[in-house]
C-alpha cells in the first residue's frame, strides 16, 4: 500500500475506535456495568442506568451511525479516495 | 361492522397491497433477483432492512418478554440494535464495495478457497432454517388467533402469499413488499402505544410517557410500577438483571455481533447503489428500527401496570393494601377481554384458595417477609398465568381502544413475519443458487440457467420451511438463540478478519470458523441435548448448568467468537502468509473509490 492509502486507512481506524469507545461507554458501560451508580440520578422519571439500557443507548447509535457516515466522506476527499 | 369482518377486511386489504407490489417489481434478471438490480436508495432500503430484521419476535413477543424481566431485557433492545453500529462500521461498506452477491461469495474469494466459502455456506444455512421455523410458526399463530382459522391453513395461505412475491420477484419484489410491510408493522405497533400512554400518563409519546408521572399522581409510572410489582413479590422492575451482571453483558455482546452476522441483513446492503450510500442506509435502518425498539419499553411497562391495575385497580390508583381482601377483582367479574384470550389457553385463571378472586403475584419469591404476608392473606400460590405475547397482542383490547386498531395489530403481526421470512428465504435460495449451484457445482452456467436455479431454490425453500412450520421440531424455541450464536461465533469474525487484517490466511480462516461453530455447539447442546434430541444432553460433562462463569447458553456466541478469533490468530502464526493478489484484494475493498454496481462473477 502507498503512504497516502496507509495515512487513509489510520484515519479510519481512528475514527472508528472513538465511535466504537463511545458504542461501549453508553451500552455496556451506562447500561449494565455502571447502570445501578446511575439510577441514582433521575431523568423525568427515568432511573438514567434503566434508561441508557432501554431508550438512550439507542437514540446514541443512530447518531454514531449518522456522524460516521458524515466523517468517513470527508476522510474520503480528504485523501481523494470519494467514489465519483 | 364486528370485529371479525373488521379483521378481514384490513388483513386482505394488506394481502391484496402485497400481491399488487410483486406483480409490478418482477425480476427478469440475477442482478435483479439478488439484489434489486443494485439501484436502491439508502432511505428505501433502510425501511426495507428494518422490515427484513423485525420478525414476529420482535413484533409479538418482545414487548412482552421485557415486561416479564424488567430492566434486564434491555439486553434484547440494545443487543439488536447495538449490531448495527458493528455492521456499519466494520462490514457494510466493505463488503458493498467487494460488490458479489452473496457473503460466501467474499469468504471463498478473499481466503482463496473453496473449503472457506463453503463452511460459511453451511454455518449460513443452519443460521437462516433455524430462524425461518420462528417465522412459519409466527404466521401459523398469527392468522388462527386473528382469523379464526387453523394454524395448518394459516400456514398455507403465508405460504401462498410469500411464494408469489419472493419467486417471482427475488430480492426487487421482497425489497418493496418489505417497505410496505414496514409501514404496516409500524402503524399497528405505535398506534396502541400512543393511545395507551395517553391514558395512563397524559403524554402522546410513549417513550416520554415511560418517563412520566401517572395521571392525577404525582408520582412517577416506573416508580409506582416498581412500589407495585415488589408488593406482589417480584423483582423490582428497574433494576432486577437478567441472571447475573456479567451474562447481561456478554448476553448482550452476543446479540449484537450476531445481528451483524446475519446473512440476510448483510445482503440488503448490497442493494445500494454506492458505498456512501451502504453507510448511509445501515443508519436510516436503524432510525426506522429504532421507532420499534423504543417504544416496546413502554408497552412493556405500561402492560405490565395496566395488567396489575385490572387485577387489583385500588393498589395501582388509590394505594390500596395489596393483601386485603377486597383489593383483587372477582373472577366472575372479570373484563370482556380477560373471557376473549382465556379462550386462546394464553390466559389462564385457577382459583387455588377457593375465595372466587383473582391473585397474581409472585409465588416463587425468596423473601421470607413476602412469604409470610401472602400466607397471612390467606394466598395459596399465584392464580393466574399470562402468556408473554398477550403483552402486545391483547394491549388494544386492554386499553378499550376501537376494533381497526385490533385489527391492524393483526395485519402488523402478519407483516413482520412475512417480511423476514421473505428475506432469510432469499439468503437460502441465493446461497444455493449462487454459492453451491453456480460457484461449486456448475460454473458455467448460463445467467437465465442460475436465475431459474434460484427461482426453484426459492420454491424448494419455502416448502421445507412450510413443512418446518407445520411440524414445528419440538426444540422451535430454542433455535432462534442457536441462530445467533452460530452468525456470532462463525461469520462475523471470519468477515471482519477478511477486511482489518490483510495477512489472515485460508487455514486461520476455516481453523477459526470451525473452531467457534464447534465450541458454541457444544455448550448449546449440553444444555439442549444434541440437535435439541431430548435426553441427550450432557450437562455432568461440563460441570451442571451455566457452568462457565454462569453464563446462559443463549449467552454463549461470545466467546464462541472470542475463541474464532484466537484459534485463527494462532493457526495463522504458524502457516504461510496469503498470497500477494489477495493483499492487493483487501486494500481494495477498503477504499471506496472505483465501487461499482454489484455483480455475481465468481474470481476462481
Amino acid at each position: 500500500m502507498d503512504k497516502q492509502g496507509e495515512a487513509y486507512w489510520k484515519a479510519t481506524l481512528g475514527l472508528l475506535t472513538k465511535i466504537l469507545a463511545v458504542w461501549f461507554i453508553v451500552s455496556f458501560g451506562a447500561g449494565i456495568l455502571f447502570a445501578d451508580m446511575l439510577n441514582g440520578i433521575h431523568l423525568g422519571g427515568y432511573p438514567l442506568g434503566f434508561w441508557f439500557a432501554q431508550q438512550g443507548s439507542m437514540y446514541i447509535f443512530v447518531a454514531l451511525i449518522f456522524y460516521y457516515a458524515k466523517k468517513m466522506d470527508q476522510i474520503d476527499r480528504k485523501f481523494d479516495v470519494h467514489e465519483e | 361492522m364486528d370485529l371479525q369482518t373488521t379483521i378481514y377486511l384490513v388483513v386482505g386489504l394488506s394481502f391484496a397491497l402485497y400481491i399488487g407490489i410483486a406483480i409490478w417489481a418482477r425480476a427478469g434478471s440475477t442482478s435483479e433477483f439478488y439484489v434489486a438490480g443494485g439501484g436502491v436508495g439508502p432511505r428505501i432500503n433502510g425501511m426495507a432492512t428494518a422490515a427484513d430484521w423485525m420478525s414476529a419476535a420482535s413484533f409479538i413477543s418482545m414487548a412482552g418478554l421485557i415486561s416479564n424481566m424488567g430492566y434486564g431485557g434491555g439486553l434484547f433492545l440494545m443487543g439488536w440494535t447495538g449490531g448495527y453500529v458493528l455492521l456499519a462500521l466494520l462490514l457494510a461498506p466493505y463488503l458493498r464495495k467487494f460488490g458479489k452477491f452473496t457473503v460466501p461469495q467474499f469468504i471463498g474469494d478473499r481466503y482463496y478457497s473453496q473449503t472457506a466459502s463453503t463452511v460459511a455456506v453451511l454455518c449460513l444455512l443452519v443460521a437462516s432454517l433455524t430462524y425461518i421455523i420462528g417465522q412459519m410458526t409466527g404466521v401459523g399463530v398469527a392468522f388462527s388467533r386473528f382469523l379464526g382459522v387453523s394454524n395448518e391453513t394459516g400456514i398455507y395461505v403465508g405460504m401462498a402469499i410469500v411464494f408469489t412475491y419472493a419467486v417471482f420477484g427475488g430480492m426487487k419484489g421482497i425489497t418493496y413488499t418489505q417497505v410496505a410491510q414496514y409501514c404496516v408493522l409500524i402503524f399497528a405497533y405505535t398506534i396502541p402505544a400512543i393511545f395507551i400512554s395517553m391514558q395512563l400518563t397524559g403524554n402522546p409519546i410513549p417513550q416520554l410517557g415511560l418517563g412520566s408521572n401517572l395521571v392525577g399522581s404525582d408520582i412517577s409510572l416506573l416508580q409506582k410500577l416498581d412500589q407495585v410489582v415488589i408488593d406482589l413479590g417480584f423483582g423490582q422492575y428497574t433494576t432486577t438483571t437478567a441472571g447475573s451482571t456479567l451474562n447481561m453483558f456478554v448476553y448482550t455482546m452476543s446479540l449484537m455481533i450476531g445481528t451483524a452476522g446475519l446473512q440476510h441483513v448483510i445482503m440488503r446492503f448490497f442493494t445500494v447503489p454506492s458505498v456512501h450510500a451502504a453507510r448511509l442506509s445501515a443508519g436510516w435502518a436503524l432510525v426506522f428500527i429504532a421507532i420499534l425498539y423504543t417504544t416496546a419499553p413502554a408497552v412493556a411497562a405500561m402492560a405490565k401496570t395496566n395488567l396489575i391495575r385490572t387485577v387489583t385497580p385500588g393498589v395501582v390508583t388509590q394505594n390500596a393494601d395489596p393483601y386485603a381482601a377486597d383489593s383483587q377483582i372477582k373472577y366472575d367479574e372479570r373484563p370482556d377481554w380477560m373471557k376473549r384470550w382465556e379462550v386462546t389457553g394464553l390466559l389462564k385463571f385457577e382459583d387455588k384458595n377457593a375465595d372466587g378472586r383473582i391473585q397474581y403475584y409472585n409465588d416463587k419469591s425468596k423473601s421470607e417477609e413476602f412469604k409470610a404476608k401472602a400466607e397471612a392473606a390467606g394466598w395459596k400460590g399465584n392464580e393466574l398465568s399470562v402468556n408473554a405475547d398477550i403483552i402486545v397482542l391483547a394491549n388494544p383490547e386492554i386499553a378499550l381502544l376501537p376494533n381497526w386498531v385490533i385489527a391492524l395489530v393483526a395485519a402488523g403481526g402478519l407483516a413482520a413475519a412475512l417480511s423476514t421470512a421473505a428475506g432469510l428465504l432469499l439468503a437460502i435460495s441465493s446461497a444455493i443458487s449462487h454459492d453451491l449451484v453456480k460457484g461449486v457445482f456448475k460454473p458455467n452456467i448460463s445467467e437465465k440457467g442460475e436465475l431459474m436455479a434460484g427461482k426453484i431454490a426459492m420454491a424448494c425453500s419455502i416448502v421445507v420451511a412450510g413443512y418446518l412450520g407445520l411440524n414445528p421440531p419440538g426444540f422451535a424455541a430454542g433455535t432462534v438463540a442457536l441462530a445467533f450464536g452460530i452468525a456470532a461465533s462463525s461469520l462475523f469474525p471470519a468477515i471482519m478478519m477478511g477486511i482489518f487484517s490483510k495477512k489472515m490466511n485460508k487455514e486461520g480462516a476455516i481453523a477459526g470458523m470451525l473452531a467457534g461453530l464447534t465450541i458454541t455447539l457444544f455448550y448449546v447442546f449440553a444444555h439442549k441435548g444434541l440437535f435439541f434430541i431430548k435426553g441427550t444432553d450432557y450437562l455432568p460433562l461440563i460441570g451442571g448448568p451455566n457452568s462457565f462463569f454462569g453464563i446462559t447458553p443463549e449467552a454463549f456466541g461470545a466467546i464462541g467468537a472470542l475463541v474464532n478469533f484466537g484459534v485463527a490468530f494462532l493457526v495463522d502464526k504458524f502457516t504461510k502468509e496469503p498470497p500477494e493478489h489477495i493483499q492487493h484484494l483487501v486494500e481494495n475493498v477498503r477504499t471506496p473509490r472505483g465501487s461499482k454496481a454489484v455483480d455475481g462473477r465468481h474470481a476462481h
